[in-house]
């Protein structure tokens, strides 16, 4: 692998895990927050001043912006599967926080994603595609 | 109305997705993490269009995906918005011209199927 393979793949497993990590807190403080119903449409923008919703959706912008960063070098078909890990945590974070039963199926379907995981960040480079030279503006910029 | 919300946000997802991920691809890659590099980043993705349009369709995706969890457990929502990673991985292939490998497939395969059982 040359140094530019490992650097990228590297540069990759370190912004993946703060795509997965910022994505699992967001959608717990949201999905705690949120209310039984939203009847009215002034609802849907109301809750978000309640400060667990708050703190999810402030997660969640950091979740969309380093997915950005990541997307702006690696592949959206290494992404998708990589980040997919989130479900891992999930699950285990409701055995470890909630004392919730771990079924076989849901231990089946772990061992898939980690498995494909592997397959995907492990055995196939971050980047494929062509990529365009970047806009004469760009390249002087942010480096 | 719960599978009106899910069709709305596999395609709202996927284009969105696809979007954002033009728009990056434009702007290259993003090496320098500083504040203020991070600030002269935003200000250029804001005028990208394709970037424009992902959040937007992100936004509706949302909205969508939080009135669905009004109407749903996460053990419905998660498995049926999961069809988004199929569309997405052929849509990399044939429209971002992403190489997608018979390794990655697999692993692609493995994941899909894992999310399946993992939350229904």
């Amino acid at each position: 692998m040359t140094h530019e393979a490992a650097r990228l793949r590297f540069k990759s497993w370190i912004c993946a895990a703060i795509v997965i990590l910022s994505n699992v807190a967001g959608n717990f403080f949201l999905k705690s927050g949120m209310p039984a119903s939203l009847p009215t449409p002034l609802d849907y923008i109301t809750v978000l001043f309640r400060p667990t919703v708050a703190l999810g959706v402030l997660l969640l912008i950091l979740w969309m912006a380093s997915r950005m960063a990541l997307l702006s070098w690696a592949d959206l078909s290494y992404v998708l599967p990589v980040t997919s890990v989130g479900y891992v945590l999930v699950a285990l974070a409701g055995r470890v926080l909630l004392h919730e039963e771990i079924t076989a199926r849901r231990w089946t379907g772990i061992a898939l994603i980690m498995t494909g995981v592997a397959l995907v960040s492990g055995a196939t480079a971050p980047q494929t595609s062509p990529r365009p030279k970047p806009l004469p503006e760009v390249a002087g910029a942010g480096r | 109305m719960k599978w009106v919300l899910i069709a709305a946000i596999v395609a709202a997802t996927s284009a969105g997705e696809i979007l954002q991920a033009m728009g990056m691809r434009q702007h290259g890659e993003i090496r320098d993490f500083r504040p203020g590099a991070i600030r002269r980043a935003v200000a250029l993705l804001a005028r990208n269009w394709m970037v424009g349009a992902s959040v937007v369709a992100m936004a509706i995706s949302f909205f969508a995906y939080l009135g669905l969890l009004t109407l749903t457990e996460l053990s419905f929502a998660v498995p049926a918005t999961a069809v988004t990673y199929v569309l997405e991985t052929v849509l990399a292939k044939y429209i971002l011209k992403e190489r997608v490998s018979a390794v990655r497939w697999a692993g692609a395969v493995l994941v899909i199927c894992g999310v399946a059982l993992v939350s229904l």
